[in-house]
């Protein structure tokens, strides 16, 4: 086909657009069904306490109610799982409803169901709990310390695992050679990913079939069954049926099945009418699950001529109240194994600590693990630089991993599938001007003004992932894709994924995938996902895994529609299969277009096999499931621009340029859009966002969009973004994934470049995010004073 | 105690009676049934809800349904005219200025006021309006990219 026709490759407008610009999008929340009940829950208001009793009677007397359910109602109902298990991890009992303990501040202990949300909610004020309030621990730093509040007896000290990768004795001997060694505490607060739906679910038993539908704001509706079924509820999976509908955003914080829905769906069967439940974003907050949350005390040993000798990393990862579905993986193997960065690197230990506090449960949020270690090691090494007196940009150059294309083996267990990232590097200082950007800002300094320029590269373990390996890791589950596509009899295409989108655009971008392969028109094709009804199974969207691990399943499937067809066509013509071909939408003897039979009436043969090849089944619809061989590897390099107002601490940011590879792209305009959307994310980590937690109480503080500091449209600039591209060997589309780059590049560049502007001050670190104008303005205080 | 109400919403005549307390974006959902408004936060920060009523861009989380009393409102299903994409929702699909849809319908609808007071806004007039609406997807490029598409369209049209 010539390149100039194909659909890959092209920004062609969202399918998606005109239902959601019309206010005809159907999210979980829109759903009214005949019958319908309403929940609300209960939840505990301290961040640790016992349940004397819970008294029910004034609530149950509430006008509209139907039920209410306290955990010791849910008999039969198991444990919410974790999904990960790592060697001698802690696993705590993590009950639906708390039954005698509750351990954060919004854990639930009772459901009220009523006629109206109104009366639900009114009822549930009602509710009366005893509480014997406990001490609880929040702070990541003070978990495991002695005389700490226990939170699970079967964690002592709170300690939930202890994990370590690399080589200590190597990172030992490489800093006994340095000749200068760089030691940093990095904090990576806690974020809340807030997407902008709600979580909500609505839970309908049918009394007549048995069957439960549960729609449910899901990245993984497969995964959200599987677990609910198996593991926690005990009543058969083909019975029950999960719908993601349209979903409001994720990043993450949609992959875990959660009490709520858990709830929901044990309830509709005891009252037998359907239920449903919509977080308020104050329910948002307390209980969707956090992200980062880290303390590390790190140390980089430098050659003197620049060259990385060794890193060692001790990492607190703070994992909330109970374990979250994916919780173990996050701070270990999409963090310690990370940590070689695009670097050449002598030598690396990462030993990390996960503990329990009396806090949200922390799981993945966009980026999850990669953005802790790119933002570490880009920290680290602008700080080895500043002590070396060398360039940022010479520093990275030095120790770039030169470009390969099939596999570079790191000191940290992954093997990466193709880069060239100082090209992404070169780039991004061409776009930016670097020389002049440095002139300006001497000039600039020159007049008192406090600008910066900082840096980050970053690389991204993301198509996740090989199921073997990940197995042996400690994932309970693969992590492979299904896709089918279903020919109709008259050429029309249906395709059924099971990633899911809540945002990405699969409509869009799997219909012009497919349709440039299958060379039909783009209005041919149907996409369907996010209904376990409907689809084979499917393992969802997550760590940028819908191209390349998705993708790549349904161009499996096409291409045994292309081999069955070429059979069938054969057949028709009198020709032999091997002498076929697909070109241009039509099955053709090889070099001879006008020996061919179109695409359609191939179909149509299929299902209307009446002069057909012996022996081949009726029908054109094939099914594949794709089991990656290895993780890909996207990457980048970005760079900030700021000014920090001397007086006031605010930080007013400039330019945001950024290089980005994530290999092949099919649709560079919702690519990019998701490059924008994350470098807002990691940008309000750098400087805004942050969820804090009251010592002793336990109370989140930052529980409101009021108090919790997401990015606005006047705090952002315009974003230049560019591409380099590498595709990867790994699968045969050639993409590695798009969806958290600029997440995970954004804060380090951010955090550097407002170092960089406090440098003439003294400032060569900052421990803690976010900069906002406080902390900057205490920092300029402190450096003033000599501290 | 119900108290009846009468409100024209997208020019149909809505009349119901409800309780004091419900809040005019639950009416719009619950009540009429038109679900394109959003509910996104519990403190009027986020702007999902925002809809036109009386030709003010509001955010119907913060005004009870008896305050409508009397009042023209418009939603997002209000905008297209006979099947005609108004040049802001145009904009926003040419320029991608959406990616998950859950705030686009109340930044449309703050973009349409903004351009009513400012027909050739600066970008950072722009942002500066988009100040009451929060969007965790685009970083807002596209979506100030799409409101100018908009401005450079409408003006094109007038």
């Amino acid at each position: 086909m010539a390149t100039d026709t194909r659909l890959f490759g092209k920004s062609i407008k969202r399918r998606e657009d005109p239902r959601f610009i019309t206010g005809r999008g159907s999210y979980t929340d829109d759903l009214k069904l005949p019958g319908m009940t309403y929940a609300a829950f209960v939840r505990s208001p301290h961040a640790h306490a016992k349940i004397r009793k819970i008294d029910l009677a004034a609530a149950k007397a509430h006008p509209g109610v139907v039920a209410i359910f306290t955990g010791k109602d849910l008999t039969g109902v198991n444990s919410l799982p974790c999904g990960w298990l790592l060697p001698e991890l802690k696993v705590p009992p993590h009950p639906p409803l708390a039954t005698d303990a509750v351990r954060y501040v919004g854990d639930p202990v009772a459901v009220v169901i009523a006629e109206s949300q109104d009366a639900a909610l009114d009822a549930a004020e009602k509710v009366s709990v005893d509480w014997d309030v406990r001490p609880a621990v929040t702070a990541t730093s003070k978990a495991a310390e002695k005389g700490a509040a226990q939170i699970h007896e079967v964690a002592p000290a709170n300690v939930a695992f202890k994990w370590q990768i690399g080589d200590a004795a190597a990172v030992d001997a490489a800093f006994k050679g340095a000749a200068v060694v760089v030691k940093k505490r990095i904090v990576n607060q806690r974020l809340v990913a807030n997407a902008m739906e709600p979580r909500a679910c609505v839970a309908r038993f049918d009394q007549a079939t048995g069957d439960l539908t549960l729609w449910v704001t899901s990245q993984n509706p497969h995964v959200h069954r599987l677990l609910m079924t198996a593991f926690v509820l005990g009543i058969p999976e083909h019975k029950v049926r999960v719908i993601a509908p349209d979903v409001g955003g994720g990043f993450g914080s949609k992959i875990f099945l959660y009490n709520e829905e858990t709830v929901c769906s044990w309830a509709t069967r005891q009252i037998k009418r359907p239920i449903r439940w919509t977080s308020t974003r104050r329910e948002a907050f307390q209980t969707d699950a956090h992200g980062r949350d880290h303390v590390t005390d790190a140390e980089l040993a430098l050659s003197r001529d620049g060259k990385i000798l060794g890193l060692r990393v001790k990492t607190l990862a703070n994992l909330g109240a109970y374990l979250s579905t994916f919780a173990p993986a996050v701070p270990t193997y999409l963090y310690g194994t990370l940590l070689n960065g695009v670097y050449e690197m002598g030598a690396i230990h990462c030993d990390v600590t996960g503990v329990f506090t009396n806090t949200t449960p922390v799981d993945a949020y966009r980026g999850a693990g990669r953005p802790e270690a790119a933002y570490l090691l880009e920290r680290m090494i602008e700080a080895g630089a500043a002590a070396l007196g060398t360039d940022v940009t010479e520093i990275r150059k030095k120790n770039f991993i030169p470009k390969f294309e099939h596999g570079y083996q790191t000191k940290v267990a992954l093997t990466y599938d193709s880069g060239n990232y100082a090209a992404a590097f070169d780039k991004l200082l061409g776009m930016l001007d670097y020389r002049k950007i440095r002139s300006e800002q001497e000039a600039a300094r020159k007049q008192g003004k406090l600008v910066g320029v900082g840096f980050s590269t970053y690389i991204e373990a993301c198509s996740i992932a090989p199921s073997k390996v990940v197995g042996q890791l400690g994932a309970q589950a693969g992590l492979y894709e299904s896709g089918i596509v279903r020919v109709h009899p008259t050429g029309k295409v249906t395709v059924f994924t099971g990633s899911h989108s809540h945002g990405q655009g699969h409509e869009t971008t799997f219909s012009q995938l497919v349709a440039d392969e299958l060379g039909v028109p783009m209005d041919d094709v149907e996409v369907v996902h996010g209904d376990t009804g409907a689809i084979a199974f499917g393992m969802g969207t997550y760590g940028s895994r819908s191209a390349s691990v998705g993708g790549t399943a349904l161009h499996m499937s096409i291409n045994k529609i292309k081999e069955k067809g070429k059979k069938i066509a054969a057949h028709l013509l009198e020709a032999s299969p091997g002498d076929m071909e697909y070109v241009n939408g039509q099955f053709q003897v090889k070099g001879f277009p006008g020996k061919a039979v179109p695409f359609g009436q191939v179909a149509l043969t299929a299902y209307v096999p009446h002069k057909y090849p012996e022996g081949l089944e009726p029908g054109l619809e094939e099914t594949s499931f794709y089991d990656p061989s290895n993780f890909c590897f996207p990457f980048g390099a970005h760079a900030c621009v700021v000014e920090v107002d001397r007086d006031t601490g605010h930080v007013k940011l400039l330019r945001y340029v950024a290089v980005d590879d994530v290999g092949n792209v099919i649709n560079p305009m919702i690519v990019d859009g998701m490059v924008h959307g994350g470098i807002a994310q990691g940008v309000g980590q750098a400087l805004w966002e942050g969820a804090v937690y009251e010592d002793g109480s336990g109370q989140l503080v930052t529980g409101t969009m009021m108090d919790y500091a997401l990015p606005k449209a006047d705090m952002l600039p315009m974003y230049e973004t560019e591409r380099t591209v590498t595709p990867t060997p790994v699968n045969p589309l050639g993409i590695k994934g798009a969806g958290e780059t600029g997440t995970i590049a954004a804060t380090p560049a951010v955090v550097n470049a407002v170092v960089d502007a406090l440098r003439p001050l003294g400032v060569d670190h900052i421990e803690t995010m976010p900069l906002t104008p406080e902390r900057v303005w205490k920092t300029i205080q402190a450096a003033k004073a000599g501290r | 105690m119900k108290l009846p109400v009468k409100m024209t919403i997208n020019g149909q005549t809505q009349s119901h009676e409800v309780e004091p307390r419900l809040l005019l974006v639950h009416y719009i959902r619950e009540t009429v049934g038109l679900t394109g408004t959003h509910v996104g936060c519990d403190t009027s920060q986020c702007g999902a809800c925002t809809i036109l009523m009386d030709g003010q861009a509001v955010k119907s989380c913060t005004v009870f349904t008896v305050q409508a009393e009397g009042a023209k409102i418009t939603t997002i299903e209000g905008l297209a005219k006979n099947g005609d994409l108004h040049p802001i929702q145009q904009g926003f699909w040419e320029k991608h200025g959406l990616q998950c849809g859950f705030c686009t319908p109340g930044m449309i609808l703050a973009a349409y006021q903004m351009l009513e007071r400012y027909p050739k806004p600066s970008e950072e007039q722009i942002r500066h309006q988009l100040e009451g609406n929060l969007c965790r997807c685009t970083g807002y490029h596209n979506i100030v990219k799409a409101i100018q598409w908009a401005s450079e369209h409408m003006a094109g049209a007038k």
